[in-house]
């Protein structure tokens, strides 16, 4: 047992370096505000604007755009960035066999997850819309979305353990299974059906969200509109298909974009489940596994630079939409 | 994959010294400095830097008390769970401790690529010749100097198993393969797997069947044509390799050793063994010494304990009982001689003896009296490392370069997930050297 006092004597200077790095921030801050306010005249609204932009741009610099720099310019170097390479690193990533089959795997997560999740969100929005105890209703399915993706993969990972047929099952959906008579399956290692029983685990996990985000909009739509269609007779699935998805289609675009990205990222459900064995590798997964277990630095930042260029236009229309959505309101 | 091992041998080492520590009583009171005059008398402090944390590291400071008491050196010690990244970036930094105690031979080599390094003392060079296997300073040799004597030492050549059920099916420990095969037979017969395994470890997922290769490649190939095959001169689909891996195919690799082949590969390793040994469900599990921490706490070590773990027998009487084995290596970053004396004192019997008493602990140090080791299992790991004759060698996998070593553990895992054939699997790990 470390006693509390060793605890302060070893990081006292830590905290001493981060009060300083605030004083600085802010003296720093400070003095610019007040030789900003003294300046007059023309001048005057550039010199704001930059004060207030500087420490927004140089975050983003020092966090995002140095970094970004460096791993485009090390996925053109070798494993420990000491040499250029060239294309090697991207060559590779095409021709390797297991990169290839994480590509696959990628591309079907980020068609089907988002289409999945973003459906059955709409659906039980629209169904729980005005319904008793709407609120009730909503948490539960939200609920998932509180537990984070490696917790929800070891819980997951337990509903889909696998036992010999003759042992007890440990697996919920095992013992379902057996229960109905099926024959019982490694189901993490039945390819390519264990693709779909790891995306199973994210649509659990976000369908919370799209739920709760289009649910928002739904409500948001005017209910003269919605009592207009009434009258003309539209009830059900015509209403349904006339005023809401078309009164909620930006939502709707932002939600599965916003699924897609998620995919395109999504490492942890696959880290934690299978850690990228038995074909079910994506590139983010892959990424990581480059960068930290082979220590092959220019091959992790290759995968890097392809999953930003396909996070791109996506991100792109997102955003797009997003200002239209706002125009719109 | 080397931290991981790391932490788990750390783990087993603190467990068992918990263990330990209870039933021996420390003898830092025994104010006698004869066995210290050897290191000399000096006012320094001599900054040691580790990936070992406590307990393990309060069990060791408390040994150092003496050794200050006599010789007037303080080792100030530091232990940390990110040695290895920290290490590189202190050397670089100009910040490098005086003396850090390095679990791998590449680190070592890298550490020496710096310039930084020192070779070791004069003293420390003569207790390596006089107390170890010569096979220990091949490891930290770099173009003819020595840097590092093995500080704590582990063995991986073990088979673990439950004297109970050994005894319910009238075994012995067997001393040959044969013999083991001939246990496997029984345990076959009475209707268990003869085998546990199981190489679920996360992203590190088939280590655990890497390990099952080294040891084939060593005892079929002899410690020569080992060092070959990590060095990349020596491919997986060599005649040779691909002789060793059929060979463990056959021995953990199929269903009628080790029950289902997916399972396997899902399986955790640290669930391997437990509570299947105890059980009766498989017979026995290779694994390293650590894997003493995965039983429930109370266990009982020895051929009279809950469980007990042999030497895997040789398959090849020529190479005799060659052992896979690891080590730290305490690399000097200083030319001070009071950094040169706590250099021998770690390579000196007078240190691992004290330690070794204390529990939890083997060194590979031949001046420790075997009896100081009052736990079984550590006992046998202690025989296997002082065993002067048969070749030593260090676990391949983490010799080789990290994208090798990533391949090795992924492809093999295929092997047991998806039916991959041992060639297919061999040509996929060679593509990446």
């Amino acid at each position: 047992m470390i006693p509390w006092s060793d605890i302060f004597t070893t990081s006292w200077p830590k905290i001493a370096q981060i009060l300083a790095v605030l004083a600085i921030f802010f003296g720093f801050y400070g003095i610019a505000f007040a030789a900003g306010a003294r300046i007059k005249g023309k001048k005057q609204n550039f010199l704001a604007l930059s004060l207030f932009l500087a420490p927004g741009v140089i975050l983003a610099m020092t966090g995002l755009g140095i970094p970004a720099i460096q791993t485009f310019l090390e996925s053109f170097k070798n494993a420990d960035s000491s040499k250029w390479v060239g294309f090697a690193n991207y060559t590779r990533a095409i021709q390797d066999p297991d990169i290839r089959a994480a590509f696959y795997n990628t591309t079907a997560w980020v068609v089907i997850c988002p289409i999945v999740v973003t459906s059955l969100g709409l659906t039980l929005a629209t169904m729980l819309n005005k319904m008793k105890r709407e609120a009730f209703a909503k948490s539960l399915i939200f609920m998932p979305m509180a537990i984070s993706f490696v917790g929800g993969s070891l819980i997951w990972n337990m509903m889909y353990q696998y036992e010999e047929p003759n042992m007890p099952q440990r697996g919920l959906i095992g013992q379902l299974m057996k229960s109905v008579g099926l024959p019982l399956q490694h189901l993490l290692l039945w390819h390519p059906w264990n693709n779909l029983f790891l995306m199973v685990v994210y649509v659990w996990g976000f369908t919370g969200f799209a739920m709760v985000i289009l649910s928002a909009a739904i409500k948001g739509i005017p209910a003269d509109i919605e009592e207009a269609a009434q009258l003309d007779g539209a009830t059900g699935i015509r209403l349904f298909r006339t005023i809401t998805v078309p009164m909620v289609k930006t939502t709707i675009i932002v939600v599965l974009t916003t699924a897609m990205v998620g995919t395109l990222k999504l490492f942890d459900v696959i880290h934690t489940m299978t850690g990228g064995n038995f074909k079910t590798d994506v590139l983010s997964n892959r990424m990581v596994d480059e960068n930290f277990v082979y220590l092959n630095y220019g091959r992790g930042a290759s995968l890097a630079v392809l999953i930003f260029l396909g996070v791109l236009p996506i991100t792109y229309y997102n955003i797009r939409s997003l200002r239209a959505e706002r125009k719109h309101h | 994959m080397l931290k991981k091992k790391g932490l788990l041998v750390g783990a087993a080492v603190a467990t068992l010294s918990l263990v330990a520590t209870v039933f021996t009583t420390t003898s830092a009171k025994a104010a006698d400095c004869a066995d210290y005059a050897q290191f000399g008398k000096y006012n320094a402090t001599v900054k040691v830097f580790a990936g070992i944390r406590d307990p393990e590291a309060t069990v060791m400071t408390n040994i150092f008390k003496q050794f200050t008491a006599c010789t007037g050196i303080t080792i100030a010690y530091e232990g940390t769970d990110q040695f290895e990244t920290l290490l590189p970036v202190r050397v670089k930094g100009g910040n490098a401790p005086d003396i850090a105690l390095i679990p791998q031979p590449g680190l070592v080599a890298t550490m020496v690529a710096t310039g930084k390094a020192v070779p070791i003392s004069a003293a420390t060079r003569s207790n390596l010749n006089s107390y170890y296997n010569p096979a220990w300073k091949s490891f930290t040799t770099i173009n003819g100097r020595i840097y590092g004597a093995p500080f704590g030492a582990s063995s991986k050549s073990l088979v673990w198993y439950s004297p109970a059920q050994f005894k319910k099916l009238g075994v012995k420990v067997p001393t040959t393969w044969a013999e083991m095969e001939a246990v496997a037979a029984k345990f076959k017969a009475a209707g268990a797997n003869p085998w546990c395994a199981g190489i679920e470890s996360g992203a590190a997922t088939g280590w655990p069947a890497t390990d099952w290769i080294e040891e084939m490649a060593l005892r079929e190939l002899g410690p020569k044509k080992y060092n070959m095959w990590w060095q990349g001169k020596l491919k997986f689909s060599s005649p040779e390799m691909q002789g060793v891996m059929n060979k463990v195919a056959a021995w953990l690799g199929t269903a009628s050793q080790v029950g289902d082949l997916k399972s396997v590969a899902t399986r955790r390793f640290q669930d391997a063994g437990v509570p299947g040994l105890k059980n009766g469900t498989c017979g026995m599990l290779q694994q390293a010494s650590f894997y003493a921490s995965m039983f429930p706490a109370g266990t009982t070590f020895g051929p009279s304990g809950d469980a007990d773990a042999f030497y895997l027998p040789a398959t090849n009487a020529k190479f005799g009982n060659p052992v896979e084995g690891g080590a730290e290596f305490p690399v000097a970053f200083s030319t001070k001689p009071a950094v040169g004396a706590v250099q021998a004192y770690f390579s000196s019997p007078v240190y691992a003896t004290a330690r070794a008493a204390a529990g939890g602990w083997t060194s590979a140090n031949t001046g420790v009296p075997i009896d100081t080791y009052k736990d079984p299992v550590l006992k046998a790991v202690a025989m296997q490392l002082q065993n002067k004759s048969g070749a030593i060698v260090f676990d391949a996998s983490d010799l080789m370069p990290s994208a090798v070593n990533g391949a090795f553990w992924k492809e093999i895992t295929k092997y047991y997930a998806e039916g991959k054939s041992m060639k297919d699997v061999a040509a996929a790990i060679d593509a990446n050297w």
